[in-house]
């Protein structure tokens, strides 16, 4: 189907029927037990998975195919942001012109970057982006105040011009919306114990996200992706062959760099404001670990690990003792207080703390991210399936 | 396509049997809060929820630490347990102690790592998932103004923390948002009278400021207020605010003929500022045959803690500090420290009075809905949390109170007692016009109520 062949086409049929009812599948536990302070299905993070997701993706196409780590993708998000909320504070709240300026500015600043520091590789490679991401950061955060707003972020205001919209609707911005369809509007489900939230702006940002995954699915069986995969198992070997690699790391770069700035241009459909904190090296350092978490190279690996962290850093930093008590409260209060005791460093404030073990113990264990857990798990119940898909697979390669 | 060619199967029966069923069931099962409630978030069981957002890592994780036990603290008198701390001097008794409106206090905590985007998803999922009612606190500025923008367009109450940019209540202010704690502009007027009679009108100052909007505010409203005096300002220069060592940017003061040294730095920057400008003899030294001096035109307890020694006979202003002896503090000072053991930093004072606020607010309103809330709190008067007399001003929601002019103190008594009231600047002072030029720009909006 679409030119996928078979195997991909029912990944990215899993994945469609995935995306589509993640409002059900993120919200498993009714909302007034005790277990619903698990649930991820409210729109805020199910966009953020979507959206880290497609981050991650893209991020996938550079260092998952050629190998070259970026250490700077956040500065393209950051770009992508601040071009999506100038088409807001300039033209109009329709988000389609935000997110189409967010992918052509983020691709032509990761050109930039791309054009200097492909000039080398490996760590060298991975400094230069990481000086150029933070060179970023810090122009955002105080030189270009006039055009960022520094710390504070751009913002929208009452008084910006929109000249293809309104300035302001009865005393209030007009919200973020697709041809009059607001994103934050939400149809609310109620089954039972359950409620589910279907969100426009949840739904937007999964047609986005298929359309990038399936860009991506054909760009990792095209032969460009197969110059791309070259271009990691050995360059110089490829160069001595007489083939420039530059101008395909050089695309795939800007590709990557892209699907960046489209990931920064959602997230201001979604929530209309660009701070300088989205370029900070641990911006970048983040989709590194969502891609090493999942599992580079793969196709929905990165997608996995997006929703991973996200889970935690919005799930976990979000229990604190009181909600343990709540949990423990028909245990004795001695017990109680001792396993609150136990538990408190890795909750609320731990959550870090949480995640870091999570990711020591998959990067440890599971060389290749989630997917390669998810692929011996599949083993156990299959016998090998023959082996003409097994260059489909993931190829388990540790980080670089 | 398949479902169409092939003739019935059991697949495409049940498929369609279940498709039928579910067009069937969709007038019933839909429900959408906004046509059946008045607002955003309205809760209509016995409880009611707030959403704590406070920096539990990051660099401000201390004042974080303390607003959250504030926090903690104000649910507890709310709810009618403990001694009820600042309730019983509080000038309006509308609160009593059974809640807010009769519904049992619930909050939830979130992480705001002191970064827009992560405080924004931190307050987004307690309104989407756990249904606040009201977003509290904060410890930065351009959090502040982040995530009020967000309750703003969400339709939910916004109680600003610890947020000192004029920005706040000046061109980001929101029709939705309230902030109790001093601004930029205050500490400048407070703290020029003082300077004017500790250090006489002929001065020449040097601005060291941290490169973030809080740092311009701050800078502006200091020069201009002490220019007013007479002063003259030097140089002013921008320091990261990633920079822990200032001796580069010491070097130069030395070199200037200023005579005072401003630093407009907050937290572990002022820490180490201060260090290194004390490091270098800026203290013992003798410029135009005048002592060179230091001012912090912020300060607090737990920053005078990490600078030590160094901050002794520095002026600075604060919004509270808990030595003060009025009844609202010393009640305050009692029951924060029964539950915790130690004094409360002003960060926690300006939360917890916010948390009653809010809750007296809704109580006099008569409803949780944000536009009642705001209509209760603009131009409302009160006394007896610590500040004495304050107004909620209601052309740009910010409290005006008055503001402490404070020195560190030349012999503690204790890891707490660091700071000392040297004047008690009256409100009448610090007030200024809402159209103020360091406060230009931006509009309050209308109240948004959600739905």
């Amino acid at each position: 189907m679409l030119g996928l062949n078979k195997k991909d086409t029912s990944l990215f049929l899993l994945v469609l029927v995935l995306v589509v009812l993640a409002p059900f599948l993120l919200n498993p536990f009714p909302e007034n037990s005790e277990l619903a302070q698990f649930n991820a299905g409210y729109p805020d993070l199910m966009q953020r998975f979507l959206i880290f997701g497609i981050f991650a993706i893209g991020f996938n196409i550079l260092f998952g195919l050629t190998g070259y780590l970026s250490f700077g993708h956040a500065a393209f998000l950051g770009v992508g942001s601040y071009a999506g909320v100038w088409m807001m504070k300039l033209l109009t709240m329709n988000v389609i012109p935000a997110i189409f300026m967010s992918v052509i500015f983020a691709g032509l600043f990761s050109l930039l970057v791309g054009y200097i520091s492909l000039r080398r590789s490996g760590i060298y490679f991975s400094i230069l982006t990481l000086a150029f991401a933070q060179m970023s950061f810090s122009l955002a955060y105080s030189v270009l105040t006039p055009i960022t707003n520094g710390e504070t972020g751009l913002q929208l205001a009452l008084d910006d011009p929109r000249i293809l919209g309104v300035s302001q609707e009865n005393g209030a911005i007009p919200a973020a919306n697709l041809f009059g369809l607001a994103m934050r509007e939400s149809y609310e489900l109620s089954l039972g114990g359950w409620l589910f939230t279907f969100n426009a702006g949840y739904y937007l940002c999964a047609v986005v996200m298929m359309i990038a995954f399936y860009v991506a699915v054909r760009i990792f069986r095209s032969p460009f992706g197969m110059m791309l995969r070259a271009v990691k198992s050995n360059q110089q070997r490829m160069n001595f062959t007489g083939l420039n690699s530059r101008p395909y790391t050089l695309a795939a770069f800007v590709i990557s760099g892209m699907y960046a700035g489209l990931a920064g241009g959602l997230m201001v459909a979604m929530d209309p404001l660009a701070g300088a904190e989205r370029m900070q090296w641990t911006a970048s350092g983040e989709v590194v670990l969502m891609t090493i978490l999942g599992g580079a190279g793969t196709l929905i690996g990165p997608v996995l690990g997006a929703g991973f962290i996200k889970y935690f850093e919005n799930i976990f930093s979000k229990i604190n003792d009181n909600v343990l008590y709540g949990w423990f409260s028909a245990l004795p209060e001695g017990v109680a207080d001792f396993l609150v005791f136990v538990i408190h460093p890795f909750i609320g404030k731990g959550w870090h703390l949480t995640l870091g073990i999570m990711f020591m113990l998959i990067v440890i264990f599971l060389p290749g991210g989630i997917m390669e857990g998810v692929e011996r798990i599949g083993r156990l119940f299959k016998r090998k399936s023959s082996d003409k898909d097994s260059s489909a697979r993931a190829s388990a390669a540790p980080a670089e | 396509m398949s479902l169409i060619r092939k003739p019935f199967n059991r697949r495409s029966i049940l498929r369609a049997g279940a498709l039928g069923g579910t067009a069937l069931a969709m007038p019933t099962v839909f429900s959408s809060r906004a046509w059946s409630q008045g607002y955003l978030n309205e809760p209509t069981g016995s409880t009611v929820t707030l959403g704590f957002n406070v920096p539990q890592t990051g660099p401000y994780a201390d004042e974080g630490a303390d607003e959250l036990r504030a926090y903690q603290l104000a649910v507890k008198h709310l709810n009618g347990e403990g001694d009820g701390g600042m309730l019983s001097t509080f000038s309006s008794k509308a609160l009593k102690g059974n809640g807010i409106l009769g519904k049992k206090v619930e909050y939830v905590t979130g992480d705001t790592q002191t970064k827009s985007d992560a405080a924004r998803a931190s307050a987004k999922s307690m309104i989407e998932k756990d249904g606040a009612i009201m977003i509290t606190g904060g410890s930065s500025s351009g959090v502040a103004v982040a995530v009020q923008a967000l309750c703003q367009e969400a339709g939910v109450i916004f109680m600003a923390g610890l947020t000192h940019s004029n920005d706040t209540t000046g061109k980001d202010k929101k029709a939705n948002g309230f902030r109790h704690f001093f601004n930029s502009y205050m500490s400048g007027a407070a703290l020029a009278p003082v300077l004017k009679n500790a250090y006489g009108e002929d001065r020449k100052a040097y601005h060291l400021t941290a490169d973030y909007n809080w740092g311009y505010t701050t800078e502006q409203a200091v020069r201009e207020s002490t220019e007013a005096l007479g002063w003259e300002t030097v140089e002013t220069v921008k320091t990261p605010l990633a920079a822990t060592d200032f001796s580069a940017y010491i070097t130069p003061v030395l070199q200037s003929d200023a005579d005072v040294l401003v630093l407009n730095h907050y937290g572990g920057n002022m820490v180490n500022s201060l260090t290194n400008a004390v490091q270098f003899g800026l203290r013992d030294k003798q410029v135009n045959g005048k002592n060179f001096e230091i001012i912090v035109p912020l300060y607090s307890r737990l920053m005078a803690k990490g600078a030590g020694e160094n901050v002794k006979g520095i002026f600075g202003s604060t919004n509270w500090h808990w030595s003060l002896q009025d009844e609202g503090s010393k009640a305050f000072v009692k029951s924060f420290g029964q539950e915790y053991g130690f004094p409360p930093s002003q960060a926690a004072h300006t939360t917890y009075v916010q948390a009653l606020l809010y809750a007296d607010a809704c109580e006099r309103a008569g409803t949780f809905n944000p536009c009642g809330v705001v209509e209760a709190l603009e131009g409302f008067e009160f006394d007896g949390l610590g500040n004495g007399k304050t107004l909620y001003r209601a052309e740009d929601h910010q409290c005006f109170k008055d503001v402490l002019v404070v020195k560190g103190k030349e012999n503690p008594s204790s890891a707490f007692d660091l700071l000392e009231i040297v004047e008690v600047t009256p409100a009448a002072q610090v007030t200024y016009p809402p159209d103020h030029p360091q406060f230009a720009g931006g509009a309050l909006g209308t109240c948004n109520p959600g739905a």
